[in-house]
């Protein structure tokens, strides 16, 4: 993708008359951008109620699964309200995702928001460390990539990218559990850390490495980091070979501009050159690329968390799905789909922010 | 015919050659010879001719996938060729160089106008940020901007096309350069700001004692600005001319040339046309 | 004195598509004459002076074929996609095996070997042939869903790039809402509502897959619907729902076609999720994803069993990358990376 093909969510700035004073224009922009948060969200709110309301043929069996008894059923039914017109339950539905009542899990029992706060963590601290990984790898390869065009990198970039593109994250981490796991046992398996720390530990922040390095439990957090390596290595692979590719192809459009023929002119450094002119520009595009790509890694997670047996939302979405749990399935896709939109928007901004020609005048 | 002692810039036999499609070599510039010293030259030529390939090659910007040699390519008495590459990025700059055609491109979009004129600088002096930013200021009052202090934070796309040329000559000419190569300085202004900004080049110019090579299409607007000319075509110099003396141009494309540019009150039947020979670009 | 021939002086006309100066002079020597007359097939159709609407769309057609065709790696993941197109046609011939029954007792999970080239699973089928099989399932998942999922967005583009104002403005906000979503989980969601199984799943991913090709369409529309021969059509009387249709339409499909077959590497790596997680074919559909899912209990010992469905679906996205890489490449070159 080029960097006009990533669209803005926002779309371009409006033109308007510099004879409208600066804070009116700022109101209307601030005006525009909650009108897109809130537009985006209700639709995803819509899709999500379209899924649980009306594509099953019996919702309520959808919710409370085949063997529930007859009163949970009808309990259920009223609650649902089932013989009120769509609107009026697409209102009530709205009503309670926004304070937070996703409804209750079958296979738990708990509410669905307080088995997604269980299990968000999880999946929070592997993706990030996923995407540190693929950041710091993938921008720095991308360089090297662009800079060096033709070399033996831009090729091996090439190569990790189209692999990256091809390869089922799902079977790559099977794979990879065989050689690094059950071969070779450079690292550990299943789950978030040894059953041994698993009850010792107090959960803060419900990221393992923070938590155990807080406690000051160094043994705790290299078990943790030894089963957090594999799954995390794996996620920034994928990110990496996304990023890579983006940056290269970025810092290639920014090195055939005109200004840096200006700055070799100057005569700047090549280093100079390259990460204070060519990136800075490229940056712009690229925060988009990465917060993209932070999000394809929650997303993927539904995935990668099944084949590792990693207790995050993901595993939580595949259980529930598995189990018929309709409540569960949704209130998880909500909570991804929200920050899936949260980080568009975020790479909006961020798009703006960094872009001086992007700025209101 | 070079003015001064001793030239600023001698290129004898000049060549750069791209790579072409079908895998052989092609030639933009097929050996251009002349020498300049602290006086003002003009290069006119056509798209294609050349000229900005040759300007570019002097400073060794060009691409990198070109091939540029020469007989004698010297500069102060330093061969550019032959030099270390770290040697002729320090002269970039500080002994030597160019300004670029359109403000809108040729400007980092991200940096700030102060930020890129000062970056300039303490590439080649050591001086505190305090004192770069003074010298900044200074760079661009001489190129007559009111308000430089207010320009300084600005970014190029917040300025006109005038302005943004004048801040690119400040930026070029901070370091105090010997030679400055203008690559269609003014192509890409408006027709009532280009005469504005070339008289501000050719003030500085003459009062720093710098030597000037100016490369444009426009014939008239560098037999007005400069002492010399030369007229390139299909990659060679066929003429060289000095500035008054267009009319006693010999080479029938210079004539040609001359024929086409259009004169006010004249007749304009039949419009002169410019028949190109084939033997022009042997 | 110049080294360099005439003919690469460059103000002389660069003779097009690969003639060399002198045969293109050749060429353009010749009187007209009727077409298949003592000219060779192929300079036929690169000639410059094409003689009917046909050749000249030809002589593209061929002229783009040959860009093509110097990627090496793309005519390789062409060579791929054919051979998978090849397989599921001729499945049950190829097969040496049945892909659905297999011996409990003698050809439990064997090891790859001359008689079974990836072994057997727990149930005692080949998976070889249950690979062969399954790749009927991939190939009608990729091609329903290009062939939902594109028109849909190509008209939703070309429509609102066309009638623009408040069409355009509630088109793309739509677009842009659909294209905010997670593409996996919404997919899920909507398999996990309408239950497990193929039709479904095509369904799903063809939901999310439109999107792409709204924003892409709408982007080519914007800058064609500027051009002359658009006003002249218009001039002559065409109705808006003509100009889309007969000129506006074909000339996206380039790029539309480019992007499409980059995707199907995507929608196939999806439809695999979706298999893996049990929601796309049921068993005993020897469906790729779900064979790495049935794999997975055995992966310790019988690695086999789960690596051999992968490394299909690595080859055939990876072809259709490569042929994705050289169709954009050959049809589109501005976009590359």
């Amino acid at each position: 993708m080029t960097r006009e093909q990533i669209p803005p969510l926002m779309g371009t700035a409006p033109q308007v008359s510099a004879a409208t004073p600066r804070l009116i224009r700022r109101l209307k922009a601030a005006g525009r951008f909650a009108l897109v948060i809130f537009l985006t969200y209700l639709g995803l709110l819509a899709v999500t109620f379209f899924i649980g309301r009306v594509i099953p043929v019996d919702p309520v069996l959808a919710i409370v699964g085949d063997n529930a008894p007859p009163h949970v059923v009808a309990r259920v039914r009223e609650e649902l309200g089932l013989n009120q017109p769509l609107a009026a339950q697409f209102t009530v539905y709205l009503g309670k995702v926004l304070r937070g009542d996703f409804g209750t899990s079958v296979l738990t029992a708990n509410p669905v928001m307080q088995d997604i706060r269980r299990t968000f963590p999880a999946t929070l601290e592997l993706a990030s460390l996923g995407i540190l990984l693929g950041a710091g790898l993938g921008v720095p390869l991308g360089v090297w990539a662009a800079v060096r065009r033709g070399s033996w990198v831009d090729q091996a970039v090439r190569i990790i990218g189209l692999v990256g593109y091809s390869v089922p994250i799902f079977w790559l981490g099977l794979m990879a559990l065989l050689v690094f796991y059950a071969r070779l046992g450079w690292v550990a398996g299943p789950g978030r850390i040894d059953v041994a720390y698993e009850f010792t530990l107090t959960p803060v922040t419900g990221l393992l490495l923070l938590d155990t390095a807080m406690a000051g439990d160094w043994e705790a957090f290299g078990s943790a980091l030894a089963h957090l390596i594999l799954p995390a290595s794996l996620l920034g692979y994928f990110s990496m070979a996304y990023i890579s590719r983006m940056t290269r192809s970025f810092m290639l459009h920014e090195l055939a501009q005109e200004y840096i023929v200006t700055a070799r002119a100057k005569g700047l450094s090549e280093a100079r050159i390259i990460w204070r002119h060519a990136l800075r520009n490229a940056m712009v595009p690229l925060v988009t690329v990465i917060a993209l790509s932070y999000a394809g890694l929650l997303e993927g997670s539904v995935l990668t968390e099944t084949v590792f047996s990693w207790p995050g939302l993901g595993l939580y979405i595949t259980h529930s799905l598995q189990n018929a749990d309709m409540n569960a399935v949704l209130g998880g896709t909500l909570v991804i789909g929200s920050i899936f939109i949260a980080l568009n928007l975020l790479s909006d901004l961020l798009y703006r922010l960094l872009d001086p020609r992007t700025h209101l005048r | 015919m070079s003015s001064a002692a001793s030239p600023l810039l001698i290129v004898e036999d000049m060549r750069v050659a791209f790579p072409s499609r079908d895998g052989g070599l092609r030639e933009a510039v097929r050996g251009v010879s002349f020498t300049l010293g602290r006086e003002r030259l003009g290069l006119v030529g056509e798209s294609g001719s050349g000229k900005s390939q040759t300007g570019r090659a002097i400073l060794g910007l060009s691409a990198p996938e070109s091939r540029v040699s020469a007989r004698r390519l010297e500069f102060s008495g330093i061969d550019l060729l032959n030099c270390p590459p770290k040697q002729r990025r320090t002269l970039r700059g500080a002994r030597m160089a160019m300004v670029l055609q359109d403000p809108k491109f040729s400007l980092n979009p991200v940096m700030t106008i102060g930020a890129q004129i000062v970056e300039t600088l303490r590439a080649h002096r050591r001086v505190s940020s305090k004192e770069a930013k003074a010298q900044a200021l200074a760079a661009l009052e001489s190129v007559r901007i009111d308000d430089p202090a207010r320009v300084f934070k600005l970014y190029p796309h917040e300025v006109s096309g005038g302005m943004g040329q004048r801040a690119m000559i400040a930026m070029m000419l901070i370091a105090e350069p010997d030679l400055l190569i203008a690559d269609e300085p003014t192509s890409a202004l408006d027709v009532t700001v280009q005469l504005q900004v070339l008289s501000i080049l050719d003030a500085l110019v003459k009062e720093r004692g710098m030597g000037l090579m100016l490369v444009s299409h426009d014939l008239r607007l560098v037999s007005t600005f400069c002492d010399r000319i030369l007229v390139m075509y299909a990659g060679r110099i066929v003429e060289e001319l000095a500035a008054g003396g267009l009319a006693d141009a010999r080479h029938p494309y210079t004539r040609g040339l001359m024929a086409c540019l259009p004169q006010l009150g004249a007749s304009t039947h039949p419009l002169a046309t410019l028949e190109r020979q084939p033997e022009w670009a042997l | 004195m110049s080294h360099s021939n005439p003919s690469t002086i460059a103000s002389q006309p660069a003779p097009g598509n690969g003639l060399s100066l002198a045969s293109a002079a050749a060429l353009s020597a010749h009187t007209p004459h009727p077409a298949g007359q003592s000219e060779s097939l192929c300079a036929w159709l690169m000639s410059e002076q094409p003689r009917s609407r046909r050749q000249a769309a030809l002589g593209r057609a061929y002229s783009g074929w040959r860009t093509f065709a110097r990627n090496r790696l793309a005519l390789l993941g062409l060579l791929i996609v054919l051979a998978l197109g090849l397989t599921a046609l001729f499945a049950d011939l190829l097969a040496p095996y049945s892909a659905y029954s297999g011996d409990l007792r003698s050809t439990r999970l064997l090891a790859p070997s001359w008689s079974h080239w990836f072994g057997t699973d727990d149930q005692g089928r080949d998976i070889l042939s249950r690979l062969m099989l399954g790749s009927r399932i991939t190939l009608f998942v990729v091609a329903l869903v290009a062939v939902l999922a594109a028109p849909i967005g190509l008209l939703v583009g070309t429509v609102a790039g066309y009638a623009g104002g408040l069409v355009d403005a509630a088109l793309m906000r739509i677009t842009d809402i659909f294209l905010a979503f997670p593409r996996l989980i919404l997919a899920l969601a909507f398999v996990a509502a309408l239950g497990p199984g193929i039709e479904n799943a095509v369904l799903a991913i063809a939901i999310t897959a439109w999107p792409p090709y709204a924003r892409m369409a709408r982007a080519e529309t914007l800058s064609i619907r500027q051009s002359d021969y658009i006003a002249a059509v218009r001039l002559l009387g065409a109705s808006p729902g003509r100009i889309v249709l007969r000129h506006i339409m074909p000339l996206c499909l380039p790029s539309l076609i480019v992007r499409v077959t980059l995707d199907m590497a995507g929608i196939i790596l999806t439809a695999a999720g979706l298999g893996f997680l049990g929601l796309g074919a049921q068993p005993p559909m020897p469906e790729w994803g779900a064979m790495i899912a049935n794999g997975r209990l055995y992966v310790l010992d019988q690695w086999w069993v789960a690596a051999a469905p992968g490394a299909a679906i690595f080859t055939v996205s990876l072809a259709f990358n490569l042929l994705g890489d050289g169709l954009r490449d050959a049809l589109d070159p501005k976009a590359a990376p």
